[in-house]
């Protein structure tokens, strides 16, 4: 288990080792325990064209969460965080749900393609409000974004009016509730969107940017490095996923509902981040990890409605099980749990957590 | 850090799952009335907020049957706040008005405000949601829907649906905010109806939160832990709306394999209903304004009214949702 020597060859103790090893474990886990008690869990059919299985379930309904963290992902890297992302969600769903509303025609194409614009406009818009005010004006992360989760809610609310607005739109539907060539399309977007960001970020020298301003802001910009614009393309960035993940959401049930759509997403995307080992104090980061993160939390809601857990008692289940991720995640807390065991002479320092190698 | 960390989380994982009906701030403006004659009756109501279209229509009601019954209504928006309402409430002991109405925001903490109105003899009334205070003297009556009824109508049709069958009939439930009076009352109307007759069980019950992304999901993993389900309770139409969705996406025919029963008949919910995806909907009604003036008038006059009033409220079946489906207001 010592860190010490890093050889090429792929051991057992290596895999082990690896940053991902334990979400990943808790993953299959999960699943496992779903076949426990649903044999046919793990199959996946071809139902009127298109695949039908949990996993798929967990895939569909995991994808706004997983469009969101990875946003978050990179705000986080910067060491900022973005607590609007939900409100955002609601927003975005609420103002193309009304577009569509005062259409016409609710199945034209290019009608629905502009409520997607409009509504992923003023998302664009509210991340460079966040940003401004993050980087420009210098307010903390924190509370600069608390303000767009309070006032943004308020926001949605008044484009619905309060009310759940329906729509009845195929082309819509398609973004979140339709499928592609078999596969979900929401599913096809997030992936489209992960590929990009991690072509930006770890084949182009963005990711190290991003990680160098969270790393250290300030000598970041000694050293050249544009920290203030990086900062506000990546709350920009983070709410236009927000934004996406809220066409999503109001897409997969036709309607939009200012008080309820998104409603604590910026926890569970927070919590994927974490999860996935990105480390809150900004710095690094890693969107595989994340998107593991946020399977993580998808499967687990999924588990506890298909093993049938009281709703009395679902957050305590839910609150033991990331405990036990967030432990298992933690070096030094695995590092005490063995050290007990077999007393070590040279135990790694709390410390010992590399950082992530980038290549650049 | 490590232990930060976790200790966020946790208070995370915890606060994550807390959606709620009734949560998020409103966004409508507190307005007052006109100042009315001497001979009018002045009521002030304080409402809970404008969080659902329900809440909406029932807001609406009383300030349109106020006009029609000619009392000056003085309406005030608590924007899910306590603190918002029991300011509402001693602006009109102040003001002196007539009559004083509000459907509360939670159910304990009222005593203190309830008893400033009792010594400025201002009669109160509680509309839709109940307070948990000993002393009852404290309000005339309880206007409001009877959520435990509602769950016995639901399970009673159901009875009365499979009366001539005798195989097992599997159902599922989608329960409201865990908590809630709606959702534990619902719930437990129903089960003692249904509890009479062996043959029926609830084979997965599982909170929805009332919204219909969280009902289309606990329904998509039904769908897959249980092939074989023949009957939906859901404590609320949206829900079951988003139940909908996910039953037609497993290649099912909502109304017809599985058989869906709601609670509430808001619109969208009534034209499932005669669309024919939803078999039955019992009406928890937010029009309540026409029973509440006409106690009001009662109360001022000092006449004897009873100290609860259940909602005038009725049950859809698919033809009868055609019919009001044209004149539904909300």
């Amino acid at each position: 288990m010592n860190a010490r020597e890093r050889g090429p060859r792929v051991s057992a103790a290596a895999v082990i080792r690896h940053r991902l090893f334990w979400p990943a474990a808790v993953l299959v886990l999960l699943l496992l325990a779903n076949v426990f008690f649903t044999p046919g869990f793990l199959s996946v059919e071809l139902k009127d064209g298109h695949l039908y299985g949990s996993l798929i379930d967990i895939a569909r309904f995991g994808a706004p969460l997983i469009l969101v963290a990875i946003g978050m992902t990179l705000v986080i890297a910067t060491g900022g965080i973005d607590l609007s992302v939900g409100s955002v969600v609601a927003i975005s769903g609420a103002l193309s749900c009304l577009w569509i509303t005062g259409l016409e025609d609710q199945q034209s194409v290019t009608g629905v393609l502009t409520a997607v614009g409009v509504a992923l406009g003023l998302a664009l818009f509210l991340g460079l409000c966040n940003g401004v005010l993050v980087a420009g004006i210098g307010i903390q992360p924190i509370i600069a974004t608390l303000i767009l989760m309070v006032a943004g809610r308020g926001l949605a609310q008044l484009i619905t009016d309060g009310q759940i607005l329906t729509v009845n739109s195929a082309p819509y539907k398609l973004i979140g509730g339709g499928y592609w060539l078999t596969l979900p399309f929401g599913v096809l977007i997030v992936l489209a969107v992960l590929g990009i960001t991690a072509f930006l970020t770890r084949r182009m020298a963005l990711g190290l940017l991003i990680e160098s301003v969270g790393g250290n802001a300030v000598a970041s910009r000694l050293a050249g490095i544009r920290s203030r614009g990086l900062i506000v393309a990546v709350y920009a960035f983070c709410a236009l996923c927000a934004g996406i993940a809220g066409l999503m959401i109001s897409s997969n049930v036709s309607s939009a509902d200012g008080n309820n759509a998104g409603l604590w997403i910026e926890l569970d995307a927070i919590l994927a981040v974490v999860i996935g080992g990105t480390s809150l104090a900004g710095g690094r980061f890693s969107l595989g990890g994340t998107v593991l993160g946020a399977l993580v939390i998808q499967t687990l809601t999924t588990t506890i409605y298909s093993i049938g857990i009281p709703p009395e008692t679902t957050l305590l289940f839910k609150a033991l099980v990331v405990t036990a991720v967030c432990l298992l995640q933690s070096p030094a807390f695995r590092e005490k749990a063995l050290n007990r065991r077999r007393r070590r002479p040279q135990a790694a320092p709390a410390s010992a957590d590399p950082k992530v190698k980038v290549p650049a | 850090m490590f232990k930060r960390m976790s200790a966020l989380l946790l208070v995370g994982a915890t606060v994550m799952t807390m959606a709620g009906c009734g949560s998020g701030g409103t966004t409508s403006a507190s307005q007052a009335g006109p100042g009315g004659g001497d001979d009018k009756i002045t009521m002030g109501f304080s409402q809970v907020g404008a969080e659902s279209g329900w809440r909406t229509a029932n807001t609406k009601s009383v300030q349109e049957s106020a006009e029609s019954a000619g009392i000056d209504l003085k309406f005030s928006d608590a924007q899910q706040k306590q603190e918002n309402q029991i300011k509402a409430i001693r602006s009109f002991i102040q003001q002196k008005v007539d009559v004083i109405a509000f459907s509360p925001v939670v159910e304990s903490g009222w005593d203190t405000v309830l008893k400033e109105a009792k010594n400025a003899k201002i009669p109160v009334i509680l509309t839709d949601r109940a307070v948990d205070s000993q002393d009852t003297s404290l309000y005339k009556t309880f206007l409001g829907s009877d959520f435990v009824e509602e769950g016995k109508k639901a399970g009673q049709w159901l009875v009365e649906e499979y009366k001539d069958s005798t195989d097992t009939v599997n159902i599922v439930e989608l329960q409201g905010t865990t908590g809630s009076a709606p959702a534990n009352d619902r719930k437990a109307g129903f089960a003692e109806v249904i509890g009479a007759d062996p043959k029926f069980k609830v084979i997965a019950s599982q909170t929805g939160d009332f919204t219909r992304a969280k009902g289309k999901e606990v329904m998509e993993a039904f769908l897959k832990s249980n092939p074989d389900i023949d009957v939906l309770y859901a404590h609320n139409d949206d829900m079951g709306l988003g139940a909908i969705e996910a039953i037609e996406g497993a290649g099912k025919v909502p109304g017809k394999d599985i058989k869906i029963i709601t609670v509430d008949a808001v619109k969208d919910g009534m034209q499932a209903l005669a669309d024919g995806k939803i078999n039955y909907i019992v009406e928890c009604s937010p029009l309540l304004g026409p029973q509440l003036m006409d106690l009001a008038q009662k109360v001022v006059k000092g006449e004897q009214v009873p100290a609860r009033v259940v909602t005038e409220e009725t049950t859809f079946t698919q033809e009868q949702a055609k019919e009001a489906l044209p004149t539904r207001q909300y």
